[in-house]
């Protein structure tokens, strides 16, 4: 009796993010509707974004500003935040002595649990003049926001990346070391082939965070809308458009937003869906 | 080149990310205290917002954070206990699993737009209530990926020998199975805690802020992560400084939730 009701609950509890996924996915699509129906596909090549002056509710919308924005972040983030993280990833399990593994690891994880807000204020007011006398332009813009992101996905992605170094077999890299290969051999003809797929797979998952992310961005990108012509330059991204103008449009902007928000669903389930599914294939025990 | 060479430069330029990684750890945290300590005294948590304090915003966040808690602990617990419990590791199991690991890493902010199409349009106004929900969307795939990885740590040989011994499977699952999982998920529900309680995206348009304390959840909702970002945008030096006293507070709970979980399973692995 008892048994059958838990066993109930339990599945019904299992369903519930199939549920809310396809909840989010059928509100986007109906709230963006009227934003897809006027526009439809050519909304990821238009710039404009201007309301009505007549009709509040309607204008004339593209995404094509914070779609660019949100991309040329991510790459920032991702060029600079790869090799570093597997700098570490490197460093954690072939390179630190056994002291050193653990508080260097926490630390790294400590990294990651710090809220993103906390990024953003610390780069507006401590990282964005760092780049604005190295690199010009004035402070806020891609650049920085692409950098303080690459110090947000760091730590995520060196910790899978080192998860997935450390899977491999110590016979495997002793053989190496007998055959008289240097360090740098092992981990590359070695560890690297056999963690292939963790380590890719860090890396697209990394990238799904880079381009979700809202408030470090918000902080450090200008909030502008514009496209940028040089790196330093403020433009925006999808998240950050949504946290500042979301709440105050209506009508058709509104609806735009949701087609917005509905295009970073479905990239990033996508991008999330291919590191799961290609590369980190969770082995049933 | 000098493959020698080529080693000792690979390994040097790992050590010094290793570095840069920790040294950003600590230039995060000591400016971040350097600057909070400077802003925080006694007042700020005996007054709210309204009167440059932020005790009613710690305690809407903390209000918003519990009872998502509450919600998703169970829901994520009893997920997570059909998955590896009961599933038979089925096709559907398989689907289950997934998803919630994709919806772990859903944007939050797009979370947060949901929401408000859901609970705060309809009704005309932020609502705690939607607060709530957003956190509880966030944090429940968490708890069905630590509650699946943990129980599937607990050896078969503990399962089978509650089954030698007539129990119920429900009965193995609660007395035995949990209990033997109970510190990795313990650890498992701090962890997710420390990471909501930090959100600010999925809170902007359904809890948003007030000023003012209230327990009111169907109406618009202190935020602790809500107001720095808004104080940190604000000209004003004053402003500023409550924002940095606020993001140190933040940070310290969210850096002692998340050691505390660490401590808990200091002796695994």
């Amino acid at each position: 009796m008892g048994g059958k009701l838990f066993r109930n609950f339990s599945f019904l509890s299992a369903t519930i993010s199939f549920f809310i996924l396809i909840g989010i996915f059928s509100i986007l699509f109906l709230y963006a509707q009227d934003a897809i129906s006027e526009f439809g596909i050519d909304f990821l090549f238009s710039d404009e974004w201007e309301v009505d002056e007549d009709d509040e509710d309607l204008g004339v919308f593209g995404g094509l500003i914070p779609i660019v924005g949100t991309m040329l972040s991510t790459l920032i983030a991702m060029v600079i935040a790869t090799p570093i993280a597997m700098g570490i990833a490197i460093f954690l399990t072939e390179i630190a002595h056994k002291s050193l593994i653990k508080p260097v690891s926490i630390a790294i994880e400590l990294l990651a649990a710090i809220p993103s807000i906390i990024y953003g204020m610390w780069g507006l007011f401590y990282f964005a003049p760092v780049v604005q006398s190295t690199f010009g332009g004035n402070g806020v813009g891609l650049l920085t926001a692409g950098i303080v992101l690459a110090i947000m996905i760091i730590p995520f992605m060196s910790a899978i990346t080192r998860d997935a170094m450390n899977s491999v077999p110590d016979v495997l890299k002793e053989s190496a070391y007998a055959m008289g290969a240097t360090k740098f051999e092992v981990i590359k003809d070695v560890v690297m082939p056999y963690a292939k797929g963790g380590i890719i797979g860090s890396i697209i998952l990394a990238l799904g965070r880079a381009l979700g992310e809202t408030m470090a961005v918000a902080f450090l990108i200008g909030s502008v809308m514009s496209l940028p012509q040089k790196v330093t330059d403020p433009t925006t991204s999808i998240p950050v458009l949504l946290a500042n103008n979301f709440a105050e449009a209506q009508g058709l902007e509104m609806s735009s937003m949701y087609y917005l928000a509905l295009i970073l669903f479905v990239v990033s389930f996508i991008i999330i869906s291919i590191a799961k599914f290609l590369f980190l294939r969770k082995e049933v025990k | 080149m000098n493959r020698l060479l080529l080693n000792k430069i690979i390994l040097v330029l790992s050590t010094l990310s290793a570095i840069l990684g920790i040294g950003f750890l600590f230039w995060i945290l000591i400016t971040l205290t350097y600057k909070g300590l400077s802003a925080i005294n006694l007042d700020i948590f005996t007054h709210d917002l309204v009167n440059g304090g932020i005790r009613n915003l710690l305690i809407g966040q903390f209000t918003m954070a519990l009872i998502a808690s509450a919600l998703a602990v169970p829901i994520g617990m009893f997920a997570g206990i059909w998955l590896r419990e009961y599933s038979n590791n089925s096709k559907l199991a398989f689907v289950i699993r997934n998803l919630s690991d994709i919806m772990m890493s859903a944007p939050s902010i797009v979370i947060g737009v949901f929401v408000f199409a859901i609970f705060v349009d309809p009704f005309g106004s932020y609502n705690g209530f939607a607060g709530i929900i957003a956190l509880t969307i966030m944090m429940i795939p968490i708890i069905i990926n630590t509650t699946d990885n943990m129980l599937a740590l607990v050896p078969k040989e503990l399962r089978e020998a509650g089954i030698a011994l007539g129990g119920s499977k429900h009965k193995i699952i609660l007395q035995i199975v949990i209990k033997a999982a109970k510190v990795g998920i313990t650890t498992g529900v701090l962890l997710s805690f420390a990471r909501i309680i930090g959100e600010t995206a999925p809170l902007l348009f359904t809890s948003a802020n007030n000023q003012f304390f209230t327990m009111d959840l169907t109406g618009q909702f202190p935020s602790l992560t809500v107001s720095i970002y808004n104080l940190a945008t604000y000209p004003d030096e004053q402003s500023r400084q409550l924002a940095w006293g606020a993001s140190f507070v933040l940070t310290v709970i969210v850096l002692a939730i998340n050691l505390a979980g660490r401590y808990l399973t200091r002796h695994k692995k």
